[in-house]
């Protein structure tokens, strides 16, 4: 990047914007093509949000008021493991095949790759996860007057993981037991992000106000936007460096 | 041109891994001696000498282990993102093996903190744990040390190990305003910050005057551990260079 700035002189900084634009739009493009070619892959981690959420009647109580009380947290971390468990596959067959290292070697700028690849694992299972919930609430028995709330909290909270998950995915990519590392690494990230997402979804089971939690899921969504595709373009140059 | 100096000599020269081998051996046995005396100081001073709390009766005394340990956990994790920035940033060896060194020690810190927590809660409050946000903020502090640990011990110690530690390290960062504040931002049953730059104590001069004698000492204590293992790993890291060699011929 540094050294394409020589060479486009005058109009150069509309013109960065501009590439920096197409880049990313390449990049998201390209990943959700290849999701779309491995449909299979895509279910996936939906398939894995329902089982879990399953075990939670079987295994503590099918009792509707208890469930009801529990649905919150239980969905909440239940989507939060089925975006964790997706995150070894992020960025591993780009590294297996060469791409990335292609991509760090390019001249484009990886912080727009970065976060583009971040987006499209969030369009990818975070998005579908929200989507999903509604129907998982009911089978809970979470309050229908909460499952707006339950959506929205979903599709303001899951970018966030995705995006500091894909820090964690960058750094461990060239290890060959990065599963169990991954999720080391990510769930004390993950821990501010659960508290007022799932805190939000309560609030609304009783009626009090949820404007506030959904003000700090904005903010960490946006901080994290800015911020996050740094680290993972610094880690993804040191995994394909080492 | 050669860039102008700002800073002495010996501070440049603490880059060099030799160098800095050198000089932490002249260093070590002061911070030891330092850290014997200002500890068994504060110990006897606090344990024997302090007044008791006319509430909480002797049980108040574990404040003496605990808010050093629970600074120092804090501390340390700053250490260890800037000397891991300042290793990305200036590919330096030395600051890479800082970082390296600090991070067990760190994460024993916040376990103590955590564990005489605990124990002072139990007669305070009535329970061991409360999920309180001070509480959650340090618990998670220590999982973010053992995340960093979990990646060096993944990676080695190489130097992509020390950029990938560095980095976790830097986006852990934010949790350290998170507990600072968590006492101010949230209603807690943790109690507000002993010690401001800012304002007096609320305790009296017997009571807090003990307590700072700790907190240096657990500062210094922490300085020595520290270069311990510095020093040890300067020595495997540099182990094919020849005056690694030769002092170890030497022995």
């Amino acid at each position: 990047m540094l050294l394409n700035q020589g060479i486009y002189s005058g109009n150069r900084d509309g013109f960065e914007v501009v590439h920096m634009i197409r880049a990313f739009w390449a990049e998201l493009n390209r990943d959700l093509l290849l999701a779309f070619r491995r449909r299979g892959d895509l279910l996936n981690p939906l398939l894995f949000f329902v089982m879990v959420v399953v075990l939670f009647p079987l295994g503590v109580s099918p009792a509707a008021d208890f469930l009801a009380q529990l649905a919150p947290g239980v969905l909440w971390v239940c989507a939060l493991l089925a975006a964790l468990l997706s995150l070894d596959n992020l960025f591993k067959s780009d590294y297996e095949d060469g791409t990335l290292e292609q991509l760090v070697l390019s001249s484009e700028s990886n912080y727009m790759t970065a976060m583009a690849k971040a987006i499209a694992h969030w369009l990818t299972t975070g998005l579908l996860l929200a989507l999903m919930a509604p129907l998982l609430a009911l089978m809970l028995f979470l309050p229908t007057e909460a499952i707006p709330v339950l959506v929205i909290s979903l599709l303001l909270g899951t970018p966030t993981l995705s995006l500091i998950g894909a820090i964690a995915a960058a750094l461990t990519v060239g290890l060959k037991k990065g599963g169990v590392l991954i999720s080391l690494l990510v769930i004390p990230l993950y821990i501010p992000v659960l508290i007022f997402g799932a805190s939000a979804v309560q609030n609304a089971t009783l009626g009090l106000p949820v404007a506030a939690h959904f003000a700090i899921l904005g903010a960490m969504l946006i901080m994290s936007l800015v911020l996050a595709p740094f680290a993972i373009a610094a880690s993804l140059r040191m995994s394909v460096s080492s | 041109m050669a860039k102008k100096q700002i800073m002495p000599l010996w501070f440049y020269r603490l880059a060099s891994p030799k160098y800095c081998y050198q000089i932490t051996a002249t260093l070590l046995p002061y911070f030891a001696a330092i850290t014997l005396a200002l500890l068994s100081i504060g110990i006897v001073w606090a344990l024997l000498f302090a007044p008791q709390d006319y509430q909480q009766g002797n049980s108040f005394r574990i404040i003496y282990i605990h808010v050093p340990s629970a600074l120092l956990a804090q501390s340390i994790y700053l250490t260890m993102a800037l000397s891991g920035a300042i290793g990305i940033i200036w590919k330096m060896k030395i600051a890479d093996m800082v970082a390296y060194a600090c991070a067990p020690i760190g994460a024993s810190m916040a376990f103590v903190a955590l564990i005489t927590g605990a124990i002072w809660g139990k007669p305070t409050w009535g329970s061991w744990w409360v999920w309180d946000a001070r509480l959650t903020s340090m618990l998670i502090l220590l999982f973010l040390y053992f995340g960093v640990m979990a990646l060096y011990s993944a990676m080695g110690n190489s130097a992509s190990a020390a950029r990938a530690a560095a980095i976790l390290s830097l986006v852990g960062l934010v949790n350290i305003p998170i507990i600072k504040y968590s006492v101010d931002w949230w209603n807690t049953l943790h109690q507000p910050a002993t010690f401001t730059l800012t304002e007096k104590p609320a305790m009296p001069v017997e009571m807090w005057l003990p307590l700072l004698v700790m907190v240096l000492g657990f500062y210094f204590f922490f300085a020595t551990a520290m270069l311990l293992r510095l020093r040890n790993e300067i020595l495997l890291r540099e182990k094919r260079t020849s005056w690694v060699k030769q002092l170890v011929s030497e022995l």
